[in-house]
C-alpha cells in the first residue's frame, strides 16, 4: 500500500483536504444553523389561532361606518352603529357569493348583485338571500377590535 | 244523579266517549261513490281513485258534486239525475267562473286557506287569455289547463304543473305548438328561447327558486305581455341596479322615442343570455352596432369601455395565473386571494355600470379593480421571488453539502490509500 | 498538548472516556459484495434524528386543538422564518424515514441476519417498525387537514373491526366514538411523548444488541470464509465505515433539502367534520397495501365478515414476522425457505398492492 506521506504533492493534498472538508463541514453547518436560529425568532405577526382576528384599531370606524376585513380566507364586515355598538358579519353574501356592503344611509347590509337585504344581525330580510348572515362576535382589547367566531360553532 | 259504578243503569255513559270517539272518523269519511264506477269507465271519462287522492279539493273533503253537482252518495245513474242538480262536464267557457265562483269567495275561502288569493278570475278576465275566452275562443287555456283538473296538486307541490320549476313546460304544451298556435300572430319559439336562458340555467339548473320563469313577467291568471315601454320595470325588479343606472342614462329617453323595448332591445325576452363583455364595443358579437355606426359618440364611448372592461379581465386572470404558479410550488398566497376577489367584485360592478351608458362610471369601477390586481400581482410575483430565494439558497447549501461529502471521500481515500 | 486533547483528558478522568471508547475501537464491519446493506440501519438512525430535530422545532409553534391546529401550521408555512423548510423536511424525512426502515428489514431478512443469536435484535427491530408506522399515523392528523382527518378516521373505523376489543381499541385511540379535537390532543400525545419514549428505548436496547453481537455475515458470504479464512475481510468501523456513513448521511441531507425547497410539503383544506367524505380517501403510502387488501376481499368469506378477516390475517402476518427468527432457527432446512419465501411474497406483494392502490380509481 503507498506511503500517503511519500506522495510528492502531499502537503497540497493534505491541504486540498483538510479545506474542502473543514471548510464544507463549517460552511454546510452554518447553512443549517443559519435556518434554525431564524425559525427560533418569533415572527412579528402573532398567531392568533383561525378563531380570532384583529379587525382594526378603536378609532378606524366612525359611527355609522364599517370597513371590509379579512377573516380565514373569507371577508367579514365590521360596522359600527351610530350608538357605539360593533357588529361583525361574514361579508359573503348567501344567494350567490358577492361581497355584501353596510349601506349608511338605510342602516341594513346590501348587496349588489341583485338587492338583497340583510339588518345588522344578518337576518336576510329581503331579496333573494336563501339564508342569514353568519355573525361573529366583537371584543376590544385594549384598543384592538377583535373579531372571534361564536363559540359552540 | 248517582254516577258510581255500582249503579248499572249508568255504566253505558262510560261507554259514550269511546263510541264517539270511533264514531268520529267513520261519519267523516267522505262517501265519493262517483269514483267507483268512473275509475272503470275509459277516457275521457276515467278518474281513478289514486288519481283524485292527489287533488287538493279532494284533501279537503270536497266531491266531484263541488263542481260537477249530483249527488255523491248514490251508488247508480241517481247520483247524475237533474233532480240532484248534476251539471255534466263543464264546458270550457264556463270554467273560470266555476273556479272563481268558490276561489273569487274571500269569506268561503278563508275556511280552507285564509292566505289564498282571492283574485284570480277578476284577473283572468284582464288576461290575453280571458279576453280572448270572453269573445268566444275556447282554445285559449282556463284554469284546468294549467292547473289540472282531477289530481290537481297545490302549487307548492314539487309534481304540479304549476310549481316554479315546471310553469315553463305547462306554457309551452300550447305555446310552443305551431300547429295549434297557427291562428294567433304571435311566435312559438319562447319555451325553446327561454331553455337557453340564464333565467331558465339559473331555475332549473341551479335550483334559485328566486329565478324567473313566464308567470314571473307576464303575471299569472293575469297573463299578457309586459307593453315595450313598461318592459324595464318587470326586469327592474330584480336587476335594481341596472335599472337604476338605465333611467339616468341618455338611452333612456333615446329608446323611449324610438318605441324600443328598454332592456329587451339589446337582452332579448325569452333567451336572455349570459351578457358577456363581447356584446359591448364594436365586434361582431356587440349589441352598441345595432344602432350605433363608426364616428357617432356611442360608438367610441361603446369600443373604449369594451377596451377597460378586458383590459380588467386581463388583468384579472395575469394574476391568478402568477397566484396559481406561487401556490403550486407551495408558497401561501391566500391574502392576495382573497383580494383578486375584490377586483373580480369590482369587474362585476363595471359590467353593472356600463347600463348608464357613459364611460365615465364604468373606468372608475375598472380604475378601482386594476389597483387591486397591482397590489396582488405584486404579492404573486414576491412569492415568485420567495421561491426563487429558497431554490438559490439550496443550491448554495448543495455546494456546501458535496463539498464536504468531496472532503469526507478525500479522507477516507487518504486514509486508506487509493485501493479502497 | 492542544486544547482538544486537554479536554479529552479532563473528561476522561471523570466519565472514563477511553474505558467506554474501547470497545467502539474494535468495532468492524464485514466487508464483502453485500455490505451496502449495511448502511440502511444507520440512514435510519439519522433520519429518526431529524425527526427529533425539526419535530421539537416545530412543537415551539404548533397548537394541539382543533380550532387551531391548521392555523398553526399554516403560520409555520407562511410566517415563521425558514418555517416552510422544517415543516417540509419533518414531513419528508418521515416518509424517506419509513421506506429506509422498510428496506432494512428487507435486507435484515434477505441477509438472514435474524439468526440465532440475533432474535432479539430482530425483535426490537419490528417493535420499531410498528412504532414508525405509528408516528406517521399519529403524525399525519396533526396538521388538522381534510385528507388526514378522513383518512384517520378510516382507519381508526378499521381498528374497531378487530373482533372482542376492536371498539375498545378504537375508542381508546379517538379519545371518544368520533375523530374529534380529543383524537387530535390524543394523537398529538403519542407523537410527541409516548412514541418517542418508547423508540428511544428500543432504539439504545437495538443499538446495544448490535454492538454487543457485531455485525452479522450474510450465510453464503460465512461459508465462504468459513471455508478460507484469509479472504475474510473486514473495516474498521471507527473512522473507516462511520465516514462513510457520514457520507451517506450529509447526501441524505442534500436530498432531504431539495425535496423540501423544490416539491414543498402541501397543507390543504382545514377539517370539517361535518362535511362529506372527498371521493377517494385513501390512507398514506405505507398503508396502501393493508387498504388496498381490505377492498379487495369480498365482504363476506365463508361466515367471517371481510374486513375482520383482512385484520385478523394482517395481524397474524405481524406477529409472525416478529417471530421469523424462531421460524429459521438455523436447524431445519424447510425454516430456511418458508421464511425466504415469505420475505419474497411479502415484499412483493406489497409493492404491488401499493401501485395498484395508487393506480386504481
Amino acid at each position: 500500500m503507498d506511503n500517503p506521506d511519500s506522495h510528492p504533492h502531499k502537503p497540497q493534498r493534505r491541504r486540498i483536504v483538510e479545506i474542502l472538508l473543514g471548510g464544507g463541514l463549517f460552511a454546510s453547518v452554518a447553512s443549517f444553523l443559519y435556518p434554525v436560529l431564524r425559525y427560533l425568532v418569533p415572527p412579528a405577526v402573532p398567531n392568533l389561532g383561525g378563531d380570532e382576528v384583529v379587525a382594526g384599531k378603536v378609532g378606524d370606524l366612525k359611527p355609522n361606518g364599517s370597513k371590509i376585513f379579512r377573516f380565514g380566507t373569507r371577508p367579514a364586515l365590521l360596522i359600527l352603529t351610530a350608538d357605539g355598538e360593533y357588529h361583525a358579519l361574514s361579508a359573503v353574501c348567501t344567494h350567490l357569493g358577492c361581497t355584501v356592503q353596510y349601506r349608511p344611509d338605510l342602516h341594513e347590509i346590501w348587496c349588489a348583485c341583485h338587492n338583497g337585504m340583510y339588518d345588522l344581525k344578518g337576518r336576510n330580510v329581503s331579496g333573494p338571500p336563501p339564508r342569514p348572515l353568519d355573525q361573529f362576535q366583537v371584543h376590544l382589547r385594549g384598543d384592538e377590535i377583535v373579531v372571534s367566531r361564536t363559540r359552540g360553532a | 244523579m248517582d254516577m258510581s259504578p255500582s249503579n248499572a243503569r249508568f255504566r253505558w255513559l262510560f261507554l259514550l266517549p269511546a263510541i264517539l270517539w270511533l264514531a268520529g272518523p267513520v261519519c267523516a269519511q267522505v262517501v265519493n261513490n262517483c269514483v267507483v264506477c268512473h275509475s272503470a269507465l275509459d277516457p275521457p271519462y276515467k278518474v281513478t281513485e289514486e288519481q283524485f287522492a292527489h287533488d287538493i279539493h279532494s284533501q279537503k273533503g270536497l266531491t266531484c258534486a263541488a263542481c260537477h253537482g249530483g249527488d255523491p252518495t248514490k251508488a247508480d245513474m241517481d247520483a247524475m239525475s237533474k233532480s240532484a242538480g248534476f251539471r255534466g262536464k263543464i264546458t270550457r267557457s264556463q270554467i273560470p267562473s266555476l273556479c272563481g265562483g268558490c276561489h273569487g269567495d274571500a269569506a268561503f275561502m278563508r275556511k280552507y286557506n285564509p292566505s289564498l288569493r282571492t283574485d284570480q278570475l277578476s284577473q283572468y278576465v284582464t288576461s290575453v287569455h280571458g279576453k280572448l275566452l270572453a269573445k268566444g275562443d275556447t282554445k285559449v287555456a282556463v284554469c284546468i289547463d294549467c292547473h289540472g283538473v282531477h289530481d290537481l296538486r297545490a302549487v307548492n307541490d314539487a309534481q304540479s304543473s304549476v310549481y316554479p320549476l315546471n310553469i315553463a313546460k305547462t306554457c309551452s304544451r300550447c305555446h310552443a305548438d305551431a300547429e295549434y298556435m297557427k291562428s294567433y300572430s304571435i311566435p312559438t319559439d319562447q319555451f325553446a328561447k327561454y331553455n337557453t336562458s340564464v333565467h331558465h340555467d339559473a331555475l332549473v339548473v341551479r335550483g334559485d327558486l328566486s329565478a324567473p320563469t313566464c308567470t314571473t313577467c307576464h303575471g299569472n291568471h293575469g297573463a299578457a305581455p309586459p307593453g315595450v315601454s313598461t318592459v324595464q320595470n318587470v326586469c327592474s325588479n330584480c336587476h335594481v341596479f341596472q335599472a337604476q343606472l338605465y333611467e339616468k342614462s341618455p338611452h333612456r329617453k333615446a329608446f323611449q322615442d324610438a318605441g324600443l323595448p328598454g332592456c329587451v332591445t339589446c337582452h332579448g325576452n325569452h333567451g336572455v343570455l349570459h351578457p358577456t363583455d363581447e356584446n359591448i364595443g364594436a365586434g361582431p358579437k356587440a349589441f352598441c352596432t345595432q344602432c350605433h355606426v363608426s364616428g357617432d359618440a356611442g360608438y367610441s364611448a361603446a369600443e373604449k369601455m369594451h377596451d377597460s372592461l378586458r383590459q380588467l379581465e386581463a388583468s384579472i386572470k395575469s394574476s391568478d395565473q402568477l397566484l396559481q404558479k406561487a401556490e403550486s410550488s407551495g408558497m401561501e398566497v391566500s391574502e392576495a386571494r382573497l383580494e383578486l376577489d375584490q377586483a373580480r367584485d369590482s369587474l362585476t360592478k363595471a359590467r353593472v355600470s356600463v347600463h348608464v351608458f357613459q364611460l365615465g362610471p364604468v373606468e372608475q369601477d375598472v380604475q378601482t379593480g386594476l389597483k387591486v390586481t397591482e397590489k396582488t400581482t405584486k404579492a404573486g410575483k414576491d412569492a415568485l421571488a420567495e421561491r426563487e430565494f429558497r431554490r438559490k439558497g439550496l443550491a448554495l447549501s448543495l455546494v456546501f453539502i458535496f463539498a464536504t461529502v468531496l472532503g469526507l471521500y478525500l479522507l477516507i481515500r487518504r486514509i486508506e490509500g487509493p485501493s479502497h | 498538548m492542544s486544547v482538544l486533547a486537554h479536554i479529552r483528558g479532563w473528561l476522561d478522568e471523570r466519565f472514563g472516556l477511553q474505558q467506554l471508547a474501547e470497545p467502539l475501537k474494535k468495532k468492524a464491519v464485514p466487508l464483502h459484495k453485500l455490505s451496502y446493506w449495511y448502511f440502511f440501519g444507520g440512514i435510519t438512525l439519522f433520519l429518526f434524528g431529524i425527526q427529533v430535530c425539526t419535530g421539537i422545532l416545530l412543537l415551539l409553534y404548533y397548537r394541539p386543538s382543533a380550532g387551531e391546529a391548521f392555523e398553526s401550521v399554516q403560520y409555520i408555512m407562511t410566517r415563521v422564518q425558514f418555517g416552510w423548510l422544517v415543516r417540509s423536511i419533518h414531513s419528508w424525512a418521515a416518509n424517506l424515514m419509513i421506506l429506509m426502515v422498510f428496506l432494512h428489514m428487507f435486507s435484515v431478512l434477505f441477509l438472514r441476519a435474524y439468526r440465532k443469536p440475533r432474535e432479539l435484535t430482530w425483535v426490537s427491530g419490528m417493535i420499531l417498525l410498528f412504532l414508525a408506522l405509528g408516528f406517521g399515523f399519529s403524525g399525519y392528523l396533526l396538521p388538522w387537514n381534510t385528507l388526514a382527518f378522513f383518512a384517520t378516521k378510516v382507519g381508526t373505523e378499521i381498528t374497531g373491526q378487530v373482533p372482542f376489543i376492536g371498539h375498545e381499541m378504537m375508542t381508546f385511540l379517538r379519545g371518544g366514538e368520533d375523530v374529534t379535537g380529543a383524537t387530535l390532543t390524543r394523537f398529538f400525545g403519542f407523537h410527541v411523548a409516548v412514541l418517542p419514549g418508547l423508540a428511544t428505548l428500543l432504539i439504545l436496547i437495538h443499538l446495544a444488541l448490535v454492538q454487543k453481537l457485531g455485525i452479522s455475515v450474510p450465510p453464503s458470504v460465512e461459508k465462504q470464509w468459513q471455508e478460507k479464512p484469509e479472504t475474510a475481510r473486514q473495516m474498521k468501523f471507527f473512522p473507516n465505515f462511520f465516514l462513510r456513513e457520514a457520507m451517506a448521511w450529509y447526501l441524505a441531507l442534500g436530498v432531504l433539502g431539495a425535496l423540501a425547497a423544490i416539491y414543498p410539503w402541501g397543507l390543504g383544506t382545514k377539517a370539517d367534520p361535518f362535511a362529506p367524505a372527498p371521493a377517494g380517501i385513501k390512507p398514506e403510502w405505507y398503508f396502501l397495501f393493508m387498504f388496498q387488501t381490505l377492498k379487495l376481499i369480498p365482504s363476506k368469506v365463508v361466515f367471517i365478515d371481510g374486513e375482520v378477516l383482512g385484520i385478523l390475517l394482517f395481524g397474524l402476518a405481524g406477529a409472525a414476522w416478529i417471530l421469523l427468527p424462531f421460524l429459521d432457527n438455523g436447524t431445519r432446512r424447510i425454516g430456511r425457505k418458508i421464511v425466504l419465501g415469505a420475505g419474497v411474497f411479502a415484499l412483493s406483494y406489497i409493492v404491488a398492492l401499493t401501485v395498484y392502490g395508487y393506480v386504481a380509481k
